[in-house]
């Protein structure tokens, strides 16, 4: 397999504070291509520093991250934003979609932005609903729909774009049980199906057994790095 | 869909957006309706004493402007006739001999003031058969007189008697004549109302001894906001230190100067009514910046560019600018034509203060365009300017902190 992600040696600090955060320390992580990888920790470890570096929406105080090869540390702004739309699928822990917009609409939102034809935008929009289950709430408003749906429309919406993978910090975290599991069965169905690549972290033990390979934080530090 | 998405974002919070777009509606239509007032009043001051008087350019001899005597009169000859007649834009031009007399009618005498003009120039300038209320006006070769009805009343004269008027003629010849009433007319402005007599030009050079000769000739032309270049140009063509050339604003300077203060109040309160809707409309644009800052975050996570995402912010302000600034004009429409085709009319006192001013007491409003577009543009341009707040917050905002709060 490809290598997809290669992080090495990541380092974040926060200044915000009086005293600087050391959030990453050295992390030295590869990802490749079809991985259904589970990153875990205990609160404040690092997860979401990490996933935003590796997302490209932050950057990493030393060190470097490739995808495809490509060094996405040194990009600017403008450049990073189209190479997330086109590379990477986001799923957030909550609050993921356009409130106004319906469920289909948020899906083709993202392929708006790819500058895709309304006809491709539908097809694939009402392809991947269906995918998930929610076709019958396709013209529903996120306000209407349930968290776990919710959820449901942001994974569609991140695979949409066509992305290389996709990453999920905690997208279970405002689940109940069922809708937890039931959405990273899906998400497994589809990384099996497609070949997609999900990198996701979490808190949830359950959410955890269902992950391939788990890597373990502790204080902005890889501790342990296990694949079933 | 961008689009789509603008118009949602407005009525996402109702009220609000509502409040935005009829606080602007409401000012626009104020800004229209007291604008309206003050331009039309203007208008109606200036063609009361211009259009319905003085035209809006006069021609007289050097001089006659400061010394306004029969001496000082002129030839309006072939030559400068045709200069007039080539002028930009002129629609008519009135010859008249202006001057004194004392008017008696059996056992009342009162001073007057003589108009020697050409009939049916006269009348396409001022109107006078409109304000005739007994017997008929002139013709060019009359030998009989118009009366003002307030003058009238006081000599107790009726259509039909024969008045006396005595004056002293060009060069000091003696003027007398015995001059039949043809018509009575009645004029909205007291000292016109009060004195005036009209004659017909070829009898009143006649009267004042004064043949071929006029006092000033008054210039009608299409355009009024033309008047600065036609007197530029006809200064240009004919002899300075021959004839004097005024156009209306050195005609009635008063009057203008009037106009002017009381136009530089009304531009206060305006500016003082869009200050205060402007603080309504930036605090809108405030909070709607503020309470989205977690979903602008995630659009630019997810790939939007910085651009983009401030179009569609930029087009929800426009919107929500265009529908209150249309409403705003579309409301005031009505009431400014309904004012327009039946003026306010003052009270007794106040029309009577008024009056003496020269002006009649009548409030018709204006349609004048530049009255809708220039509340438009007010309102554009201050929504241009205060949305740089939520454009420039986009512009330096950072998708992970806003995702954080
Ligand atoms: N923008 C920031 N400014 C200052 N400190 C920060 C910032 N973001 C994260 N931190 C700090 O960095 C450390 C790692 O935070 P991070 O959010 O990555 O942890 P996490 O593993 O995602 O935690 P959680 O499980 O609670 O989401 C924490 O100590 C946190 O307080
Ligand atoms: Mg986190």
């Amino acid at each position: 397999m490809a290598t997809l992600i290669q992080a090495t040696e990541v380092s974040k600090v926060y200044h915000k504070t009086t005293v600087p955060v050391n959030a990453l320390n050295g992390v030295t992580l590869r990802i490749e291509e079809g991985e259904f990888t589970a990153i875990v920790g205990p609160s404040g470890c690092g997860k979401t520093t990490l996933l935003n570096i590796l997302g490209g929406l932050d950057h990493p105080t030393q060190g470097k991250v490739e995808i495809d090869g490509t060094d996405i540390t040194t990009m600017k702004d403008s450049d990073l934003i189209d190479f997330r739309l086109h590379t990477i699928g986001f799923v957030f822990q909550a609050y993921n979609l356009i409130p106004v917009l319906t469920a289909k609409e948020n899906i083709e939102f993202i392929m708006l932005l790819q500058k895709k034809s309304k006809k491709e935008r539908e097809i694939r929009a009402i392809e991947l609903l269906t995918r998930m289950g929610m076709v019958d709430k396709a013209n529903q408003r996120p306000g209407e729909l349930s968290g776990g749906q919710q959820q449901r429309v942001a994974v569609a919406r991140a695979l949409a774009s066509n992305p290389r993978f996709i990453l999920a910090d905690e997208p279970t975290a405002n689940l109940d049980s069922t809708s937890a599991s039931n959405l990273l069965d899906l998400m497994a169905e589809i990384n099996r199906e497609q070949k997609a690549t999900f990198v996701f972290s979490t808190h949830d033990q359950r959410v955890m057994d269902k992950a391939r390979r788990l890597v373990t934080l502790r204080d902005g530090a890889i501790i342990s790095d296990i694949t079933r | 869909m961008y689009f789509l998405l603008a118009w949602r974002n407005i009525w996402r919070n109702k009220r609000r957006s509502l409040i935005t777009i009829l606080s602007i509606t409401f000012a626009v239509l104020l800004a229209c309706v007291m604008r309206s007032m003050q331009l039309g009043s203007y208008a109606r001051m200036i063609d009361n004493s211009v259009r319905f008087y003085t035209g809006y350019i006069q021609i007289h001899k050097q001089g006659y402007w400061n010394d306004k005597v029969i001496d000082n009169s002129f030839e309006y000859d072939a030559l400068l006739q045709k200069k007039v007649s080539h002028l930009q834009g002129l629609k008519l031009d009135v010859p008249r001999l202006e001057s004194f007399a004392l008017a008696s009618f059996q056992s009342q005498t009162k001073g007057t003031l003589v108009m020697g003009v050409d009939p049916d120039k006269e009348n396409e300038l001022t109107r006078v058969k409109e304000k005739i209320v007994q017997g008929t006006f002139i013709k060019s070769d009359d030998d009989g007189i118009l009366l003002a009805q307030g003058l009238a009343e006081y000599l107790n004269a009726q259509v039909g008697d024969t008045l006396t008027l005595i004056s002293q003629g060009y060069h000091g010849a003696n003027a007398a004549g015995l001059f039949p009433v043809r018509g009575i007319a009645r004029f909205p402005l007291p000292f016109q109302n009060n004195q005036l007599i009209y004659m017909a030009l070829p009898k009143a050079q006649w009267f004042y001894a004064a043949p071929g000769l006029v006092t000033s000739v008054s210039l009608l032309i299409n355009k009024p906001d033309n008047t600065d270049r036609v007197v530029a140009q006809l200064k240009s063509e004919i002899d300075a230190k021959v004839y004097e050339v005024m156009g209306w604003k050195e005609l009635v300077p008063d009057l203008l100067q009037s106009i002017e203060l009381d136009n530089i109040s009304g531009k206060v309160m305006l500016w003082v009514l869009y200050l205060v809707i402007g603080f309504g409309m930036f605090g809108t644009y405030l909070m709607m910046t503020a309470e989205r800052k977690y979903e602008f975050g995630v659009m630019m996570a997810v790939g939007m560019q910085r651009l983009r995402l401030q179009a569609v912010i930029f087009l929800e302000i426009s919107m929500m600018t265009t529908v209150g600034v249309l409403t705003g004009i579309i409301l005031s429409l009505p009431i400014l034509t309904y004012f327009h085709f039946h003026p306010i009319h003052y009270g007794k006192e106040a029309a009577k203060a008024i009056e003496s001013f020269g002006v009649e007491a009548v409030y018709p409003f204006s349609l004048d365009p530049v009255i809708f577009t220039n509340q438009a543009y007010a309102i554009f341009i201050m929504a241009i300017v205060l949305s740089a707040y939520p454009l420039w917050t986009i512009y330096k905002m950072n998708p992970v902190e806003s995702m954080r709060s």
